[in-house]
């Protein structure tokens, strides 16, 4: 049970953080981006060929050696978040929807295809494992570096909250998510935010990437296309736009995975998180912390 | 000095043409007051000038640099400010984080602290309402946190938007006061009211605009006592 618990929180985690991303470039212009979930898998991909160029390391590195890594591969993803905006959505900021959602899909697959060029469509083997002292808390295994990894993505997400929260960029980004012309007015430099939105977004799934190459020890081309509809769906569960929300949804997604996987075997797993998905897509799209202001006019 | 002015500016939304050679002229300390029917080109006037909207031709100068070609945030920081149409708070911010919005551009240390201060003491109503969302102010409310939200931006001019829309008449009395108050401690005003016989009431100068061009100017004691205007905009 303490077992289920904390793997679920362990794999909701990763979810949580990717789903930030989703959630916050949807909320400043609106796009469902679809390439996200692949800036996931380059930075487990990024993270794989900074950690094998170095050779082999001790195990007695091997958290920091990720913890590094994991920074760098925020610093590239990242990067790489922000020429995809100024690449592929900038130019489409003020076409239809759909215009851009293609180009999402466009780019999604640029990705994926790229990487399978450049590194060979086979699976790989992540060099860095979460193996190591084993703790019993509460009748459940958990190893050291699992709970680093775990205390990493924790205060990357309060962190996040925070800056959101407290920053004048922050403000920004919430004031541009409710009223993009509005914000204008104020002096905001549109472009600058959502740059600085897609930086922090894909910094966070590349930082997630690194980490489910960890903890999984395995990683393909293709590793980013599921994870980026779960995410979607976390961030659904939590509500779209909304950053607390995207949080709560990924953990709570990867709690439901846990237990559902647990109830109705392994294989049925990504049945029930898709079912969930459909579930809170008609009964509350707005998700659980969806905000509904009653407007005064 | 003439702080705002148009040169022959005309505007086109697609095909339709909604400034068509509007020239006016703000001069430093003034209350001016546009004025003109639904679509005479009031707001896109503003919006030309905030740069959320792009001049096709003419010039646009405002304390003396052109800013036909500036970016709304270059606008904004030079000290032009728009209160624009229907107050646009931002909803779920709350109060305080809304008027910390109008400081963005501000780079000077603790300028915005010490401003919201001096607007919190200006308008008591919102330091008593600082944490909550903006949105559930009254349209009143509101519209004195949209006015004080521009105030903590430190304008030398300010461009305010229909103000009175849909209030009451105390209300409008005392926005009006409000933006007299502001006028009154330096800050140029340029006015686009429906509520011709408010706005004239505070205003130094106006002018009346129809299909995009000005078409009439005067002082408002003159415009107040124009026929025409009595008929087409104050009601017989």
């Amino acid at each position: 049970m303490t077992q289920l618990i904390w793997n679920g929180l362990f794999v909701g985690s990763f979810y949580a953080l990717v789903a930030l991303g989703y959630s916050m470039v949807y909320g400043i212009i609106k796009l469902l981006n679809f390439a996200h979930g692949d800036i996931y898998m380059l930075g487990a991909f990024i993270g794989f060929a900074m950690l094998t160029s170095v050779g082999v390391i001790p195990a007695s590195l091997s958290i920091t050696a990720l913890l590094i890594v994991l920074l760098l591969v925020m610093i590239s993803t990242g990067a790489i978040g922000v020429a995809i905006e100024r690449v592929a959505y900038r130019p489409l900021r003020n076409s239809p929807r759909l215009a851009v959602l293609i180009t999402a899909v466009g780019a999604s697959f640029t990705l994926e295809y790229g990487v399978a060029a450049m590194a060979g469509p086979n699976p790989r083997v992540f060099p860095v494992r979460l193996e190591g002292q084993t703790f019993d808390i509460l009748g459940a295994r958990i190893s050291a570096p699992q709970i680093v990894l775990m205390v990493v993505a924790v205060i990357l997400m309060l962190g996040l909250n925070s800056y959101v929260q407290r920053t004048s960029m922050g403000r920004a980004m919430r004031a541009i998510a409710l009223d993009p012309k509005g914000s204008l007015l104020m002096g905001i430099n549109v472009n600058k935010v959502i740059t600085w939105t897609f930086f922090i977004g894909s910094a966070l799934a590349g930082a997630a990437g690194v980490m489910a190459g960890a903890y999984y020890g395995k990683i393909d081309f293709l590793m980013g296309f599921i994870i980026g509809l779960k995410a979607f769906t976390a961030a659904v569960i939590g509500g779209i736009g909304n950053i607390k929300g995207a949080m709560l949804g990924g953990l709570l997604l990867g709690l439901l995975e846990a237990f559902g996987s647990q109830w109705l075997g392994g294989q049925w797993r990504d049945v029930f998180t898709f079912a969930v998905l459909i579930l809170f897509l008609t009964l509350k799209p707005t998700g659980l912390l969806g905000e509904r202001v009653t407007e005064r006019v | 000095m003439s702080m705002l002015e148009f040169e022959n500016v005309e505007v086109f939304y697609g095909k339709i043409q909604a400034l068509r050679g509007m020239s006016i002229r703000v001069e430093e300390g003034e209350i001016v007051s546009l004025l003109g029917n639904n679509g005479a080109g009031k707001t896109t006037t503003l919006s030309t000038a905030s740069a959320i909207v792009k001049a096709n031709s003419g010039r646009i100068s405002f304390a003396g640099s052109d800013i036909t070609r500036a970016k709304p945030w270059d606008v904004v920081a030079g000290g032009l400010i728009h209160v624009p149409e229907g107050r646009r708070i931002f909803s779920t911010l709350t109060v305080a984080e809304n008027l910390q919005l109008g400081g963005y551009m501000v780079k000077e240390r603790g300028a915005v602290a010490k401003r919201m201060k001096e607007v919190y003491e200006m308008l008591p109503l919102l330091a008593e309402r600082r944490n909550q969302q903006g949105g559930t102010l009254s349209g009143g409310e509101q519209q004195m946190l949209a006015i004080g939200r521009a105030l903590i931006a430190g304008p030398r001019m300010l461009m305010l938007d229909e103000p009175s829309m849909g209030l009451a008449p105390l209300i409008v009395a005392q926005v009006m006061e409000v933006i007299k108050g502001v006028n009154a401690n330096g800050t140029t005003v340029l006015l686009v009211e429906q509520n011709a016989r408010a706005a004239l009431k505070i205003t130094s100068r106006g002018y009346v605009i129809e299909g995009g061009a000005t078409t009439m100017t005067g002082t408002g004691p003159e415009l107040l006592a124009d026929s025409r205007i009595v008929e087409a905009y104050l009601g017989a």
